[in-house]
């Protein structure tokens, strides 16, 4: 993978403007000692490495926006980072750029249930944004995978979904406003505890733009109430295509589950020996919840299994205590753990119309073979997110550059059927050279000109979304082939 | 008028009017005129651009052109025991229109028009996932696609939605639906002054019950104040939830349950219409987008006005004596923004007709609309704000 050539004199700087940065912030939230900044080299695509120029944690909006102004006026890149898990690399340093962490900043500003909203610092986790609202019965509802650990920044700034997204929507459909600050150190609202924008629709362009456009410090997010129960089935098939037919079947059936899961027999293999579900050995998955009060489920349950049993289900398996429900979850919220025990792997999360479904698994598994590396699928069926699992081998030399190759046809074959490159994860570094198999150049230059507008100089993460060659003339610097840590001599004497 | 038949044709259409820097007055089927400042240029209309592209009921996915009838989608989406979320308005009677065309599904986009359910399902903008558009300078972009998940770039859809046409010319617009409800029934309170009526329904939204409409008429259709709720899914379902939400709603009085069809719809589709103020002729419209619990505030302030509350108080639309500045009486009362939605062109040219943004906002709008329409030809003076198109 290419990143930029980072500017030497800028890091020849490096002191004088790590002594600007201590005018603006105590003293303990500049972090430059190699030893400190090894944790900020990488996020969770943690095959590309580099230790930034330093990193900074500021304490509150004032703080965010000193430093952006002097990032600004030096012309030193700025990479902005939440909790570090980004899947795409969307928190990737380069050797010349600042790292701002938002960790300080994880205060709940306000809380209003009559208003149904909360409005948090954006350095607090996903998880206990529910946290702070759950013993009245609330929930913020967007859920993806890494909850525990992501942060609402960098949630606003891949737009991330989740499990229970058919229902709820994504980022962007929850998040009612922000508090931004430009790369310029300009502090601007937008949006607030009511609906939409009354001119641009600043946030819903704001909310996916990979921390390119500016820096959100404060959220407003919207809270909901909690269902009064929910429930999952699990229904078991011969075949992925059939699989796939009682999913559209559902979906067109006039019930709407809040989360359609999918898994295939690689994954539920690995799942079934790493946490012991009681998952029936089969070639197809679904778990299908659906929520509400008993007599609601029961309804909505009834119709689901109904159209299952006229596909001849392998196995359906109803839910009869809240044990019952943890174990059919417990296997799918382990995929990644099960899968990580078992082999490395790189998770792709190509969308694709649901329609579509029987046809990209067949050829994904023809590919698979062709590279000649398994592949697990894992996915959100209902809206037809998936997330096919590469397994290699890390010590093995070449293996994965043989993943990657196979990863980049499998999304080009997401576009090719209808669907996008990216369903939750975000573009950064990872698919970003592949963005021309889904746009035009003319399409991604549209997309550019947005930066123009927000960043005139490109300092905010700015070798992310775009293909290098693409953003070339925008950007300072040549670009370099970037090792990955997995080469492990090269990494050490680099 | 120009009537471009298909996507090139009309972007060989735009290219021409930047070239020869005649501005164009973009159009679907006009019937939202009024709405915005009014703009000079020749008229531009998507209407002959029709046709549903993609209907995938399994995918709760529709792609159709931007000049579609809105009505023509709705059929085809009812026929799958489906319907669009936000549940498209018709503004055209309250704006005092007598369009020759009908609403198109552009027009539609291009104005985020959003009805009722916008508090629970999202507003246009939300069940939007794709768009085609023509830019000023005559390029044909495309952003978003046909599928439900995608972060794959900015996200230059929400962005177009709402833009009133000032962006991008609209040629396809894919969308998001949901699937139409088995039953839908009115919950009605009666009586309920303003304060307490935004709480009854703010009780109401705050349950688990999923209402899917709250709106409030201090002057309802017997004379007396009457609050409206909305539940709608499976029968089962919806009768459970209607007893649940008159039980959680006893303190603020008895609730009476419509369920006969025809009648539930016409309050909903009156609602949706806000139809309410068509019969407010001679005053200006406004429509304050507030945090629910400062609705009431807004109202008092124009006391002797025709008000109606939906979005559960969030959204208060108000009938005001003609040139009254609803934005500077507002100012330290209420949170959120007002548009100026229906009045003589000179008040709006006067008062602008949406809120102005903040300095550095301001440049970033203009700078943003120099990218896309550098020679200023589309929809120019729409969204500017009071009195400075003759500058720009």
């Amino acid at each position: 993978m290419e990143m930029p050539v980072p500017s030497s004199e800028i890091i020849a700087r490096k002191a004088a403007i790590l002594d600007r940065f201590r005018t603006v912030l105590p003293v303990e939230a500049v972090i430059s000692e190699p030893a400190e900044t090894r944790a900020y080299e990488c996020d969770a695509l943690a095959a590309y490495r580099c230790p930034p120029l330093a990193a900074v944690l500021p304490s509150s909006t004032a703080e965010v926006a000193a430093v952006l102004k002097i990032c600004h006026e030096e012309g030193v890149p700025v990479v902005p980072r939440g909790s570090g898990t980004s899947l795409s690399g969307g928190a990737l340093p380069t050797a010349d750029a600042v790292i701002l962490g938002v960790s300080k900043l994880a205060d709940v500003l306000e809380t209003d249930y009559d208003n149904r909203y909360i409005r948090v610092q954006t350095g607090r986790t996903n998880l206990s944004v529910t946290g702070a609202v759950e013993q009245d019965d609330f929930f913020y509802a967007p859920d993806p995978s890494s909850q525990l650990a992501c942060a609402i920044a960098g949630n606003i700034a891949m737009n991330s979904g989740g499990a229970h997204c058919l229902k709820y929507g994504v980022t962007t459909n929850n998040l009612l406003g922000v508090t931004m600050v430009t790369m310029q150190g300009e502090i601007i609202e937008l949006g607030g505890a009511h609906l939409d924008a009354p001119g641009y629709d600043w946030l819903g362009i704001i909310c996916g733009s990979e921390g390119q456009l500016g820096v959100v410090t404060e959220a407003t997010l919207r809270i909901l109430r909690k269902p009064e129960g929910a429930r999952p089935v699990l229904i078991g098939y011969d075949s992925n295509e059939t699989a796939g037919a009682c999913v559209a079947d559902i979906i067109r059936a006039g019930v709407l589950p809040v989360a359609i899961e999918f898994m295939d027999r690689p994954c539920i293999e690995a799942c079934e020996a790493f946490a012991h579900a009681g998952y029936p050995q089969v070639e197809a998955l679904l778990i299908v919840e659906v929520e509400g009060s008993e007599a609601e489920i029961q309804e909505q349950l009834s119709k689901i299994v109904a159209i299952a049993r006229k596909h001849n289900p392998v196995e359906v398996r109803e839910s009869a205590s809240e044990e019952e429900s943890m174990l059919i979850w417990k296997g799918r919220k382990s995929a990644f753990g099960a899968m990580g025990q078992i082999n490395d792997y790189i998770c792709l999360d190509g969308t694709i119309p649901v329609s579509e479904l029987p046809y990209t698994l067949r050829r994904i598994g023809e590919l698979s073979e062709e590279y000649g590396l398994k592949v697990a699928n894992v996915f959100h069926a209902g809206d037809g997110n998936m997330h096919p699992l590469i397994l290699f081998d890390a010590n093995k030399p070449g293996d994965l550059e043989i993943c990657e190759a196979l990863g980049a046809e499998i999304l080009k074959l997401c576009v090719e059927v209808g669907g996008c490159l990216s369903g939750e994860h975000g573009v950064g570094v990872e698919k970003r050279d592949l963005m021309t198999a889904q746009y035009t150049d003319d399409d991604l230059e549209i997309q550019m000109q947005v930066k123009d507008v927000f960043d005139p100089a490109w300092l905010l993460n700015p070798a992310k979304v775009f293909p290098l060659a693409s953003s070339e003339s925008r950007r300072s610097g040549d670009v370099e082939e970037v090792s990955t840590v997995y080469n492990a001599s090269e990494t050490a004497a680099a | 008028m120009h009537e471009p038949t298909d996507e090139e044709g009309l972007a060989a259409l735009v290219r021409d009017a930047r070239d020869s820097e005649s501005p164009l007055a973009i159009q679907g089927g006009n019937t939202r005129a009024g709405f915005g400042r009014s703009v000079d240029g020749t008229p531009l209309t998507t209407r002959a651009l029709t046709g549903i592209t993609l209907y995938e009921p399994g995918a709760l996915t529709l792609v159709a052109r931007a000049g579609t009838p809105l009505s023509e989608i709705e059929s085809a989406v009812a026929a799958e025991g489906q319907m669009l979320p936000f549940e498209a308005p018709l503004w055209a009677r309250m704006l005092g229109n007598e369009p020759a065309a009908e609403s198109t599904i552009g027009g539609v986009v291009a104005t985020n028009a959003s009805g009722p359910r916008r508090i629970l399902a999202g507003a246009c903008r939300d069940s939007l996932i794709g768009v085609r558009f023509v830019d000023g300078s005559g390029r044909v972009l495309k952003n978003g696609g046909r599928v439900m998940k995608n972060v794959t770039g900015y996200d230059l859809v929400k962005l177009m939605c709402g833009s009133h046409g000032t962006l991008g010319v609209l040629t396809e617009v894919s969308l998001k639906l949901l699937p139409a409800p088995q039953k839908t029934v009115t919950l009605s309170i009666h009586g309920l002054d303003d304060v307490r009526a935004v709480r009854a329904m703010s009780a109401a939204l705050g349950s688990p019950f999923n209402v899917s409409g709250a709106t409030h008429s201090p002057q309802g259709a017997r004379g007396d104040a009457m609050t409206c709720l909305r539940l709608e899914g499976l029968s089962a379902s919806v009768d459970y939830r209607a007893a649940e939400l008159a039980n959680t709603l006893a303190e603020f009085g008895a609730l009476e349950l419509d369920e006969d069809a025809a009648s539930v719809q016409e309050t909903w589709r009156s609602a949706r219409d806000v139809k309410v103020m068509a019969a407010s002729e001679g005053s200006d419209v406004w429509r304050v987008s507030t945090k629910p619990s400062d609705g009431p505030a807004v109202a008092a302030k124009f006391g002797n006005s025709r008000t109606f509350y939906d979005w559960g108080g969030g959204l208060v639309w108000l009938a005001v004596e003609s040139g009254t500045d609803v934005r500077r009486e507002l100012s330290g009362v209420a949170s959120g923004h007002a548009t100026l939605f229906r009045a003589s062109d000179e008040t709006r040219e006067a008062l602008g007709v949406f809120e102005p943004e903040v300095a550095p906002l301001a440049k970033i709008s203009e700078d943003l609309r120099h990218e896309f329409d550098p020679a200023g030809v589309l929809n120019r003076a729409r969204m500017a704000s009071a009195r400075t198109v003759a500058a720009a």
